[in-house]
């Protein structure tokens, strides 16, 4: 929103301030300014000059050859524009002047010499209006700088509207005036208003609020015979300075009077509506709004209506809060009007207006819950506007009054050590009444007890509990200026959550273990990226307003996101890996709640390690995991797959404490395939929320034994299907056997053989060969029971 | 028997300067201490001689097996040290400089300024906490004061799930779980995923990290806040930080702020990074309202509290100068590959 520091003047006299610093003291201390501009200051030498001939320039049909009075002299001048005539007062920069920063100097223009400039509003910079020169009126005296007829040198500054959001009040320079006079300690000055009571024997309009539950208040008034068009210049210059258009006399003083008071207004034209209704309609129709777009309005929508006579449904006026309608604008020659200022439901305003994809100065106010008591004082303050230009207008109506939803009055109440703790220094109660009363509330002490009133315009929403009142101290006080100091709290240990603990951990070994990356990704899953590696799109929870159906379902596991970003980057290098830890989620629970569950994901790739390698690397990664986080053993053993993209004869069940926590899995050929024919890759997960909650193993220390042991080494030939943990039994609770380990493995004929180390050792003695002997030929022996057969 | 002694002794000298390899050189050591060897048979001869005789044959042959082992053990030394020396000097100069592969792996740059973030709160009696991302409307809206018709809770902000459950939009959404965890008085960060829907653009994501705070006891102020927001930015940055603080409004803090630090471009000076204010706009912050703190299970009368929220995701773009927010879910190892722990 722009603010014209010529307007806050209005209100506040900043005369002799430093006005820089006190906009940097409004962003200190109520919103925050993002620009400040200085309007009119690249003018200079501009002087209303009055054209005392015209010629027509020989060779030139747009040309005019003007004499111009400057007050000081008569300048010759070749001036363009199509409304210069004798004796038209315009500005005029004098050569060696500036308009718009340029310099003007003696300029030849088709053979002549011109020695200064004629201008338009907008080479004057303020309006946007370019059609011909800005026609001063008659009894302007000639020779005087144009920036002292008009307030054309202003600040103007630009405060960020997010800012505003809980601020009703500071929608228009009224509220803003306010702020700066509490922050400069100058006196805020009533608005100047007309007393409608003057009226009140007049007819009261028909004004019915149907629909008392969106509509707060509904304040109207008629006006008729409105001879004026033209708004004066320095009403259009602010409006302009202001981000608005001047249209016509009343359009802009509703407009005016929107950015003084922050009240939006509508002037319906008294011929075409004449009584107000305010309701919503039972079913959708189309709707002609005044910008002259055609728009579907609902039946959640708040309208005002104009009675139809004859049983008729009555006829839809205005959006309400929102926008009028075309066929009841006011008109060029509109001279009667049915003024409205009224008080909207904010959510309901604000709801339509983005159903409607309209948002409008009204809206955006309507939207803040504006105070519902200043509806009033906006008509007067708009008839004292009115009547100062419009002298001959004249009211026909008694100012008709529908008040449906009163705020109550807030006030509130609490000692001085409530402020002492909240603020953790000390202001003195004298600069806290102040500071209150500048702000419009009331306030008051009585035995260290503060009693204060919310004005109306606070109290719609933004002051309601006695921390409101904390900041409104705090603000005008000045955070700069406050003594800072740390707390006097009690210290108690506090240990990380397991969950916390173990992700760190987790991290740590895969990154610096592994040489792993870290990837982050979404929460949901990518059907785009799923079908590109051939996966189909697993089925699970929605969001219902995703961006694309693409990212509309949640995943349900960490792989096909890992193995995307395995595919994307699989020129990164001959062999990497990535890992994640996020979040899934597994359908619903029982109470309806999504079963979200923290995942790590890992994904391999390899142009190095065959398959195989890759698997059995992957499942050492996780059970280093568990032996390293929870000194816990992590078991794996083959299963079914889980999903269509999982090998079925290579997807492996994590198991621990007789759960599953997760899996690891090759891919099925076509999915390998679409990332990468002559790679391997692997994937897998674990289950963050399980695998944190396992019981920590303790740590039992083991004497190292003194004696040498002895090592055996045999080679078995497994059958068909048969695994490493099928012979375990063979060798398990043997005498003296420290540890079994694989020390060769390949496959032939079909069949895979492993050449095994037995390690056997004793704490009291060194072991001799005829001791361990008979331990292995028993061992040897189950294994053959067991289908496994000794290479010789 | 003398002039055999130093006879042996001659020939000794002699085939020992010959031998010139270690294998030569144990022959030798054979040749006169083995079983069979010269020395060993002198003093097998002694048996025979008388015993004045024996006791100064005997001293010299035991002199001449003396001389024989060192000077055997001598060469052996000399030889061995010629053969290490010819083994160096023919061995291989390795190229330190070739690639060496085996490149290390790299944590998520959220996780190292994530973690450098933790070490500080932790250290000044934080604890952290982490919370779901999928969570009601209750934990993101209502426990923290947004009330039903807030603009916040609007389907083009916030991503609803077909069970009514939506994305958390922000850290706050653990605020109501992590008071009624610990109770007043608190100390707790809570780093965590958000999720806007809105479309993806350099500066725009719809997911991203924020890290919460809150501390929360008897008396806690706005000078605390200021302080503790000064110190914990200084100790992020490393170096003294300036603040500022503007009223921000947000529902779940009264007062609220908009913390804003100086420039660090341009120390405050002004430039293109700070529109030329001299100011970034950080964080927001506020004393906790106390709706939050009653629906929190503390009562608000006894206990005040400030909290905060840091753009983790933005901090992470300030501090390495990351242009694309986008590169940080992009999976590109390209760019994430290139982060250590600090």
């Amino acid at each position: 929103m722009l603010i014209s520091m010529n307007w806050i003047n209005d209100f506040v006299d900043l005369s002799g301030l430093d006005l820089p610093a006190l906009i940097q003291r409004f962003t200190l201390s109520t919103a925050e300014v993002e620009d400040v501009f200085e309007m009119g200051r690249d003018l200079r030498g501009v002087v209303a000059g009055k054209i005392i001939s015209v010629e027509n320039h020989p060779d030139s049909k747009k040309l005019h050859l003007l004499k111009v009075d400057g007050g000081d002299k008569i300048y010759d001048v070749v001036c363009g524009a199509p409304n210069v005539r004798e004796g038209l007062i315009v500005p005029f920069v004098k050569e060696g002047g500036m308009v718009g920063g340029q310099e003007i100097g003696m300029a030849k223009l088709a053979g002549y010499e011109s020695h200064g400039m004629c201008c338009s509003e907008r080479e004057l910079g303020i309006s946007a209006d370019h059609s011909g020169l800005m026609e001063l009126p008659d009894d302007t005296p000639v020779g005087r700088d144009v920036t002292e007829l008009y307030g054309i040198i202003d600040t103007v500054f630009e405060v960020d509207n997010k800012s505003l959001t809980n601020r009703p009040d500071l929608w228009g320079h009224y509220g803003i005036a306010r702020e700066f006079a509490a922050l400069s300690g100058r006196e805020l000055k009533p608005l100047e208003t007309v007393s409608l009571k003057q009226f009140d024997n007049l007819e009261p309009i028909d004004i019915d609020v149907q629909d008392k539950e969106l509509c707060y208040r509904y304040s109207g008034l008629k006006v008729r015979n409105i001879t004026k068009k033209v708004s004066p210049v320095d009403m259009r210059i602010r409006l302009f300075y202001c981000g608005s258009r001047a249209i016509n006399l009343l359009a802009d003083l509703t407009n005016y009077l929107m950015l003084e008071m922050g009240q939006p207004m509508h002037a319906f034209d008294c011929a075409k509506v004449d009584s107000i209704r305010v309701k919503r309609f039972d079913a959708p129709f189309t709707f002609t709004t005044l910008d002259g777009t055609e728009r579907r309005v609902d039946e959640n929508t708040l309208m005002i209506c104009t009675k139809s006579g004859n049983g008729l449904e009555d006829t839809p006026v205005a959006v309400a809060g929102i926008m009028g309608g075309l066929d009841s604008e006011i008109e060029d020659d509109t001279d009667s009007l049915l003024l409205e200022s009224a008080n909207f439901d904010a959510a309901s305003v604000r709801k339509s207006s983005t159903r409607m994809g309209l948002r409008t100065d009204a809206s955006m106010r309507y939207e803040k819950t504006l105070d519902p008591e200043m509806t009033v004082p906006a008509i007067g303050r708009f008839m004292k506007l009115l009547l100062d230009i419009d002298p001959g207008a004249q009211v026909i109506s008694k100012l008709t009054d529908v008040y449906v939803k009163h705020y109550p009055k807030v006030e509130l109440s609490f000692d001085k050590g409530y402020v002492d703790r909240y603020t953790g220094i000390e202001i003195d109660d004298g600069r806290i009444i102040d500071t209150l009363l500048s702000l419009g509330f009331e306030a008051r002490q009585e035995g260290g007890r503060f009693t204060v009133g919310v004005p109306s315009w606070r109290a719609t929403k933004d002051v309601t509990i006695k921390a409101d009142i904390i900041e409104e101290i705090t603000r005008i006080y000045g955070y700069d200026n406050f003594d800072i100091a740390t707390t006097m709290s009690p210290l108690y240990p506090r240990r990380r959550s397991a969950g916390a603990k173990a992700d760190n951990f987790v991290k740590d070994i895969l990154v610096q273990t592994y040489g792993l990356h870290e990837v982050h990704s979404y929460i949901w899953q990518d059907a785009k990226k799923c079908r590109i590696l051939g996966i189909e799109p697993e089925d699970n929870i929605k969001l219902i307003n995703a961006q694309t159906p693409d990212h509309e379902v949640i995943r349900r596991s960490m792989g096909p996101t890992l193995l995307s970003v395995v595919q994307e980057n699989r020129a990164f290098g001959a062999d990497f890996g990535v890992f994640e830890i996020g979040r899934a989620a597994e359908g619903l629970n029982e109470d309806g709640l999504v079963n979200e569950r923290k995942k790590l994901g890992i994904a391999l790739f390899s142009r190095t390690l065959e398959e195989r390698e890759l698997y059995l690397k992957l499942a050492g990664i996780m059970k280093a995991l568990g032996q390293s986080v929870k000194r816990t053993e992590l078991r794996l053993a083959n299963c079914e797959p889980r999903f269509k993209w999982q090998h079925p004869r290579n997807t492996a069940v994590i198991m621990a404490e007789g759960e599953a926590l997760g899996w690891i899995c090759t891919l099925t050929p076509s999915v390998l395939g679409s990332i990468d024919r002559k790679a391997a890759v692997v994937c897998g997960q674990l289950d963050m929320d399980m695998f944190s909650e396992l019981k920590e193993g303790g740590l039992s220390y083991k004497e190292p034994g003194r004696f040498p042991g002895i090592d055996i080494d045999l080679s078995v030939v497994m059958p068909e299907g048969m695994r490493f943990a099928d012979m375990e039994p063979a060798w398990e609770g043997s005498g003296y056997l420290a540890g079994v380990s694989l020390i060769d493995s390949f496959r032939q004929a079909g069949r895979r053989s492993l050449t095994l180390r037995f390690g056997f050792s004793s704490l009291e003695k060194t072991l001799s060969k005829e001791e361990v002997q008979p331990i292995v030929d028993g061992i040897i022996e189950k294994l053959g029971e067991a289908g496994a057969v000794l290479r010789s | 028997m003398k002039e055999r002694i130093e006879g042996l002794r001659e020939s000794f000298e002699r085939e020992l300067k010959s031998a010139g390899s270690s294998e030569a050189v144990e022959k030798l050591r054979v040749a006169y201490l083995g079983r069979k060897g010269s020395v060993t048979e002198l003093l097998k001869g002694l048996k025979d001689a008388g015993a004045n005789e024996k006791k100064e044959l005997g001293q010299h042959i035991n002199s001449l097996k003396k001389t024989v082992e060192q000077r055997l053990s001598e060469r052996v030394g000399e030889i061995k040290a010629a053969e290490e020396q010819r083994e160096i000097e023919s061995a291989e100069r390795y190229d330190v400089t070739l690639p060496t592969g085996g490149d290390p792996g790299s944590y998520h740059p959220i996780t190292v300024v994530q973690r450098q973030l933790e070490e500080i709160f932790t250290s000044m009696g934080f604890v952290v906490e982490d919370y779901k991302e999928i969570v009601t409307d209750y934990e993101c809206f209502e426990a923290v004061n947004i009330p039903k018709d807030h603009p916040a809770r609007d389907m083009q902000d916030t991503y609803y799930l077909e069970n009514g459950q939506l994305l958390k939009t922000h850290t706050s959404a653990a605020q109501n779980f992590i008071l009624r965890k610990y109770g007043a008085p608190c100390r707790a960060i809570f780093p965590g995923r958000c999720f806007r829907n809105e479309a993806t653009d350099a500066s725009h994501e719809n997911t991203f990290f924020q890290m919460e705070g809150i501390m929360v006891d008897k008396n806690i102020s706005i000078s605390n806040l200021i302080y503790f927001m000064k110190t914990m930015l200084s100790e992020v940055f490393q170096r003294d930080v300036k603040v500022r603080l503007r009223p921000g409004f947000f529902p779940f803090v009264e007062p609220g702020f908009e913390l804003d630090i100086n420039c660090l471009i341009c120390g405050g000076e002004g430039c293109s990074t700070c529109h030329h204010s001299g100011w970034v706009e950080l964080c927001p912050c506020g004393m906790i309202h106390p709706n939050v703190l009653k629906m929190g299970g503390v009562d608000p009368e006894e206990y005040t509290g400030f909290a905060f929220g840091l753009g983790l995701t933005r901090l992470v773009m300030m501090k390495y100068g990351v242009k694309d927010i986008r590169d940080l879910n992009s999976g590109n190892l390209k760019a994430l590959g290139q982060f250590r722990h600090e």
